[in-house]
């Protein structure tokens, strides 16, 4: 039978706001434990939650940047369960209305684009942390991050294989930056999945049963578990099992999924409002405040780049795949660079470059300025591209700008047509076979020839003369 | 001394007939005597009142004095104070001291009054007795043998046998005015969102709202200018301009149209209280109010509404208290399972026990619709009636309770009972309106005297309104300077 696989992801953004999403402490990851809980944090008796304006404001800029009703009323619930890191014994929700309700984010999978539809986004508070084995035989916890703002983004069961799955989570992940609503630092949880798999046999519409696959916190561990739990899905049902509604975790060092907990044990929440909170207004108002801080969405700069700078669909995509790589493109451009010549540089050398090395482009050590500097050389004939590969690599090791390396290597093109002639008639003097032959009608023996001359220029004649001088000689 | 006003007690001591010093000692002293057999109080801590009483002196010199600025007031266990040990009536939090000051409490502190003790009340204010305090029984000063209400009814005790100058009660279904119904005094449940909660331990967070308790209604008037305002840190604090609640006081009753609930005088009403209540409405009708039949048709539901919202809320409020970071743990536990279900075993008594069983079910899976959701319509359908009866009248009056103090014990085995005792008190809680008690009399109980509170309902901030409408009753009648024998 050919089975198809369904996926729906809940993902966890940490907001990055100044402080709590009920109280004033600070969110700031790695302090000691329990020195960033207020008396709200741990509730204390009789303290009262008090709700942060900056956490809204992040919920509402998601939610326009994925086209997405804000409700104008949400409202705050508490999620009842008993856990040592949940002070409170409650976590305060939301449930039946979220800030953020239809929406959707399209994404590159491959060649092709895919609209994944998003449920909804509500907002929410963290739990602590518990630190087993902090002395003998006991757990500590840890309140830091209790209260902790979150958003959490619900898609449809939309995506159909892992490298949909996945092409969606690093789509969110940059979407989040990119409005400077979370720092994306996986490695700190800033940003985790959960991941919802079922399978079912191809061309069905019913959905199969599903499993949670729980706090994901790589790309890489995402495919890998997806990859996994697929295909053990299928073999159960092959076998002829039945898949039992259940939590997994994924783990890395085997590679494997295993059930945590089965759905059917799983708490009575006891879900209702919480009567400490008004129920969270958003007037037009807000909305078009928020909108009139929102940075350029990644959609409209592409459209923007095709039309302002005259670039490809592809080129466009690439150079808004990431803020900072949009930030950078659009220095360089700022700078007097060319832009066709600009993206081609970011998105082929500084790419590679970076690719090699595994940095960031923030971590670029050749600033915008120094880029665009170069390829100014190169549209105004002072180096050719090669010679400007060249350059740039100087740049990368710390060498200078552009003009002193240029200068200091004596790299500058040489554009004198007195000295192009006197090393094409060396050339063709030592090269006398290959002139027969190109005169006998081999063209590639032309193309052998401009090879000669360029290194004899140590690659400095610009190649356009050489080219023209050579033939007119050769055709004297 | 111990009789006087606040209004009296604020001249003697700026103009030095008396110090706040002298002041607290005298009730530190008549509390040393008294405490001990009437048990309003759980903490007394000499020395703190006392610093702050020789601080108010201090102010009184320097001449910035406020209207309360050396008067010993007693504090409700409910809400959490800088230092002291706060209880809400638990052993849950027998070890527990408050590490910061409740909104009220600091306004008190603000205003240079003086926190004399914390008051006895019913666990987690869960209560109309004062019977389910982890630290015992209440007597009632008119009759030791009785309750004193509940759950303020530490506050309403101490208020009664002058063992304080005014006190502070929180009420959530009647938890203010029974009590003061019960001991002769007036108490005043503002409109819900008036006086912060923060630093007041939750039971039913929409329901909740703190008030005074004093021996009139003028001493109320000056409390309530100390105690309300907008607060951030309460999320359900109204944001309004401070108001000055004397601003009323001595204006003609002429006029003033007065609602008479059918429902409240119905059956379960007790006819000694029924007499008391109709010579007061007697005395309104002498002093210019007309007064008009007004009906609240779902009174009857208030009772079971209110004994599924509030339980639905304590069931969550009170999961905080799990013995993890502070309050109540046991000894000895196998596991983290265990040592949640046996500290929370010991640390809460049956009827805070009973509430949070009841909040639970009514918010499971399958019942919640039925329950919660259900009860919430008809919270609405509730505060309806109240608005249709105030398009009538301006004020609605009726009994507080529906009989006088009951003995010790009487049903501290029937908790359906119990619950009757809030009967005209839960709807305005329900409501979010202002209640208030005063003292209209009394009623003879076998060969005692027991006191019977009026109940004043206004509407939503009209509480200047409401303490005129009870301050000039107090211009005409005497009962509630009437003081219990023996004290």
């Amino acid at each position: 039978m050919q089975w198809e696989v369904v996926i729906g992801l809940e993902t966890h953004t940490q907001l990055q706001t100044k402080s709590k999403i009920f109280s004033g402490s600070s969110i700031a990851f790695g302090a000691e434990p329990n020195t960033q809980a207020s008396a709200v944090d741990i509730a204390l008796p009789g303290v009262l939650p008090v709700l942060n304006a900056e956490a809204v404001q992040c919920a509402i800029k998601f939610g326009l940047a994925v086209n997405a009703e804000i409700a104008p009323r949400s409202v705050f619930a508490r999620k009842n369960y008993f856990y040592p890191d949940l002070p409170k014994g409650y976590q305060i929700s939301q449930y039946e209305l979220p800030v953020v309700g239809k929406g959707s984010l399209t994404v590159q999978v491959g060649d092709e684009e895919k609209t994944i539809r998003i449920t909804r986004a509500h907002l929410e508070e963290d739990a602590g942390k518990s630190v087993h084995g902090a002395s003998a035989g006991m757990s500590g916890i840890d309140l830091n991050r209790a209260g902790t703002p979150l958003l959490e983004i619900v898609t449809e069961p939309d995506m159909r294989s892992a490298a949909e799955a996945v092409a969606y989570a690093k789509k969110l992940h940059e979407l989040v930056q990119w409005i400077g609503i979370c720092d994306g630092n996986m490695q700190e949880g800033s940003f985790r999945c959960d991941v919802n798999v079922s399978v079912r046999p191809k061309g069905s519409d019913k959905l199969g049963t599903r499993r949670e696959i729980k706090n994901l916190n790589s790309f890489r561990f995402m495919q890998q578990a997806i990859e996994y739990e697929t295909r053990w899905q299928i073999e159960t049902l092959e076998d002829g099992g039945t898949i039992q509604q259940a939590t997994v975790l994924f783990n890395p060092d085997t590679g494997e999924t295993r059930a945590m907990r089965s759905k059917e044990e799983a708490n009575d929440y006891r879900y209702f409002p919480d009567p400490d909170l008004l129920p969270l207004q958003i007037t037009v108002d807000d909305i078009a405040k928020v909108k009139a801080v929102m940075p350029e969405l990644p959609g409209d700069m592409k459209a923007r780049f095709e039309r302002e700078y005259s670039l490809s669909a592809y080129d466009a995509s690439g150079l808004t795949s990431s803020r900072g790589i949009a930030d950078y493109f659009t220095a360089v451009v700022t700078q007097g660079a060319e832009p066709k010549m600009a993206a081609n540089w970011v998105m082929g050398t500084v790419a590679a470059k970076l690719n090699e090395q595994d940095q960031d482009i923030s971590a670029s050590p050749v600033s915008p300025l120094q880029l665009a500097g170069l390829l100014k050389r190169i549209a105004d004939n002072t180096i050719s591209n090669k010679i400007a590969r060249e350059v740039f690599d100087a740049m990368w090791s710390g060498e200078g700008d552009a003009d002193s390396i240029i200068d200091k290597k004596g790299l500058k093109q040489v554009t004198d047509s007195g000295a192009i002639e006197a090393i094409i008639d060396e050339v063709l003097a030592a090269n006398a076979a290959m002139v027969e032959e190109f005169r006998a009608g081999k063209e590639k023996a032309f193309n052998a020839l401009v090879g000669q001359a360029m290194k004899a220029s140590k690659g400095k004649a610009n190649p356009a003369q050489v080219n023209e001088v050579l033939r007119r000689k050769l055709e004297a | 001394m111990i009789n006087s006003s606040l209004k009296q007690l604020g001249a003697m001591l700026q103009t030095k007939q008396v110090s706040s010093t002298e002041l607290t000692q005298a009730f530190l002293q008549r509390i040393d005597q008294h405490n001990p057999e009437i048990n309003a109080y759980i903490t007394i801590e000499a020395e703190r009142s006392l610093a702050q009483a020789k601080a108010a002196d201090a102010r009184i010199a320097a001449g910035n004095a406020a209207p309360l600025t050396g008067i010993p007031i007693a504090q409700k266990d409910i809400f959490v104070a800088n230092g002291w040990k706060t209880t809400c009536g638990s052993k849950m939090l027998d070890n527990f001291i408050g590490p910061y000051d409740a909104t009220v409490i600091k306004l008190f502190d603000d205003a240079g009054a003086v926190n004399l003790g914390k008051t006895n009340m019913d666990e987690f204010a869960m209560g109309s007795s004062n019977e389910t305090s982890y630290y015992g029984k209440v007597q009632n000063p008119w009759d030791r043998t009785r309750v004193p209400g509940g759950s303020s009814g530490g506050s309403a005790a101490a208020v009664a046998a002058r063992l304080c100058a005014a006190a502070t009660g929180t009420d959530t279904g009647g938890s203010i005015r029974q009590p003061a119904s019960l001991c002769g005094l007036s108490g005043l449940k503002p409109t819900y969102g008036l006086v912060s909660r923060y630093g007041m331990i939750a039971f039913a967070s929409s329901l909740d709202q703190a008030g005074p308790m004093a021996k009139s209604c003028e001493d109320m008037a000056l409390m309530m200018n100390v105690m309300t305002g907008f607060d951030e840190r309460d999320s359900t604090s109204l944001q309004r301009d401070k108001e000055n609640y004397e601003r009323e006081l001595g204006k003609p009753l002429q006029g003033l149209r007065v609602g008479l609930p059918k429902e409240f005088f119905a059956e379960g009403l007790s006819s000694e209280v029924a007499a008391v209540v109709e010579s007061a409405i007697a005395e309104y009708r002498k002093l210019g109010a007309e007064i008009v039949e007004i009906s609240l048709p779902n009174t009857q539901l208030s009772i079971p509404v209110y004994y599924v919202l509030a339980p639905a809320e304590a069931s969550s409020n009170l999961s905080r208290f799990d013995g993890v970071r502070y309050g109540h743990r046991a000894a000895e536990y196998d596991d983290l399972l265990d040592m949640y279900c046996k500290s929370r075993a010991e640390g809460f008594g049956a009827e805070v026990k009973r509430r949070i069983l009841i909040g639970t079910y009514v918010l499971s899976a399958g019942y919640y619709d039925a329950y919660y959701l259900k009860a919430q319509q008809i919270r609405r359908l509730i505060a309806e009636d109240f608005a249709k009866a105030f398009t009538q009248c301006d004020v609605i009056m009726g009994p507080t309770a529906p009989g006088t103090a009951f003995r010790s014990g009487e049903k501290a085995n029937d908790p359906v009972s119990m619950y009757l005792e809030d009967l005209y008190t839960i709807a305005v809680n329900l409501a979010g309106l202002p209640g208030m008690s005063i003292p209209a009399g009394f009623a003879s109980v076998d060969g005692k005297q027991l006191p019977v509170g009026l109940q004043v309902i206004g509407n939503y901030f009209d509480e200047a309104r409401m303490l005129n409408v009870g301050h000039a009753y107090q211009q005409v009648t005497d009962w509630h300077t009437r003081m219990p024998e023996g004290l």
